[in-house]
């Protein structure tokens, strides 16, 4: 990959900043995320409480799908392929999908490999629960992050934890002296050039965004006001009683993060929330594939 | 002099750290309170056009600062930006209207039709360019300054108090686009 498609894929996540991205699953859905106000969506078959509750292997979503939605709507249509199974990437590039989810919510096709990203020409974005994981991923070319909140469960917790440890180990880092740096890489596993970034500009080299158990406006503000430059919601959404106006509270909520009085309008006759699972009452973390 | 940044969505804060690398005093615009302060100049930068279209009227930012942009007030579109001060947008809803040409949305494609190069701005010396699923202009009026052409399409123009780009000089160093609009808020 051209060192100026990689500065070029970086840049588009700089352009979803203080956005809201959407999970669809259909063509009626991505319009209805589009006008409530979405930045971008995020194309697939079925939205991650789904995923959860049907079971079995989730694999890549059907092009034709996604094809519909790219039809459908003018903002970035992401999708999302397994961990390692890099042929579903090249389907997704192939057919110019804007933004690559490399997703624990799918079933990983690899347990110890994630896909080499350098070699492709669409970005890719990824999960991580802490520095070490983030910067492994953007040394394999990812070139935006996002939390590995749980998801499907309507659960902010995870999210909130990621976002926190993540911001933690940058604080640290900031604070070691150079010469310390390069044990730190050793003991985070990850490159020293990268880990040199974040000691001197105090954030990661790509933007992070907040994603999993994001349900209401405040669970968004909360990940805004802990330092997330932007959120996904999956089944938040489309699982709660009004989907359209609890999105367009959402991507208020975040342009406003900071405003209660704002959030608190904004919270104010949303219909039903998803339901939601606690973290105690789910059998598999997500969060524990790919690391 | 104070520029007023619109922060509803996109990459607001990159034309913050410019103005701040120039010294120039600015704020951002989150809210309808946010314009009861002070400023000379208004950005409106990158981003989702369709996000920031529709924040500007639910927010009830759209008639003030439509109002304030007809009535002089210097104002510097980036990308989505241009598409917001389009008279008529391909593909897409205007939104202030207020500048005579026709902005074609996603006119280079998808992401992997996103670019740099770099092109001679305002008759003076070449610029970095980076377009980001960028539009560009498919038809300007006759009272509209052409500034930078590409290919064959314009992606840079004036029309009196009304500066936009195709491009996003706020991604990179060069500080010659602002520098213009600063000369075009002097005056």
């Amino acid at each position: 990959m051209a060192e100026n498609r990689y500065e070029l894929n970086k840049q588009l996540a700089q352009m979803l900043k203080g956005g809201v991205i959407m999970d669809v699953t259909s063509p009626e859905q991505a319009k209805i995320a589009e006008a409530a106000g979405a930045c971008a969506v995020m194309a697939l078959e079925r939205i991650p409480a789904d995923i959860r509750a049907a079971g079995g292997v989730s694999r890549m979503s059907d092009p034709k799908m996604i094809k519909g939605i790219q039809e459908a709507v003018s903002i970035p249509v992401m999708a999302k392929c397994r961990i390692g199974h890099f042929v579903e990437a090249q389907v997704l590039e192939a057919i110019e999908i804007d933004y690559i989810d490399e997703s624990e919510v799918l079933s990983p096709a690899d347990d110890v490999y994630h896909i080499d990203k350098t070699q492709f020409a669409v970005p890719f974005v990824c999960g991580a629960k802490d520095l070490g994981e983030a910067l492994r991923r953007i040394s394999e070319g990812a070139s935006m992050i996002r939390t590995k909140g749980e998801p499907g469960t309507g659960d902010v917790v995870q999210a909130v934890r990621h976002m926190r440890a993540m911001n933690a180990e940058i604080r640290r880092v900031q604070n070691l002296r150079k010469d310390e740096l390069f044990d730190a890489a050793k003991n985070l596993q990850v490159p020293v050039d990268l880990l040199t970034y974040v000691h001197e500009n105090g954030k990661l080299p790509v933007v992070n965004f907040a994603a999993g158990g994001v349900a209401t406006p405040a669970d968004a503000a909360l990940m805004m006001q802990l330092g997330a430059e932007g959120v996904f919601v999956g089944s938040g959404i489309f699982k709660s009683g009004d989907p359209a106006k609890r999105a367009a509270a959402i991507v208020k909520a975040v342009t406003n993060f900071k405003d209660a009085k704002m959030i608190a309008e904004l919270s104010t006759d949303l219909g039903e929330a998803m339901v939601g699972i606690n973290e105690q009452e789910i059998e598999l973390l997500m969060a524990e594939r790919g690391k | 002099m104070t520029v007023a940044i619109l922060a509803l969505q996109g990459a607001f804060a990159e034309h913050g750290q410019m103005l701040d690398r120039l010294g120039v005093e600015n704020f951002e615009i989150r809210q309808k309170r946010d314009l009861g302060r002070s400023f000379d100049a208004l950005i409106l930068p990158g981003g989702e056009s369709t996000v920031m279209g529709k924040l500007l009227r639910e927010l009830d930012l759209f008639d003030e600062l439509r109002e304030r942009i007809e009535k002089g007030l210097p104002v510097f579109g980036t990308c989505a930006g241009l598409i917001l001060l389009a008279k008529d947008v391909e593909q897409g809803t205007p939104c202030f209207a207020t500048m005579n040409l026709c902005a074609r949305r996603n006119a280079y494609g998808r992401q992997l039709g996103s670019f740099h190069t770099d092109g001679v701005f305002a008759g003076d010396e070449k610029v970095p360019m980076t377009f980001i699923r960028a539009p560009y202009i498919s038809k300007a009026g006759e009272d509209v300054e052409i500034l930078a052409e590409v290919d064959g399409h314009i992606v840079a123009a004036r029309q009196g108090n009304q500066l936009v780009t195709a491009f996003h000089p706020e991604l990179d160093s060069d500080m010659q686009v602002y520098k213009y609009f600063m000369a075009m808020i002097e005056k």
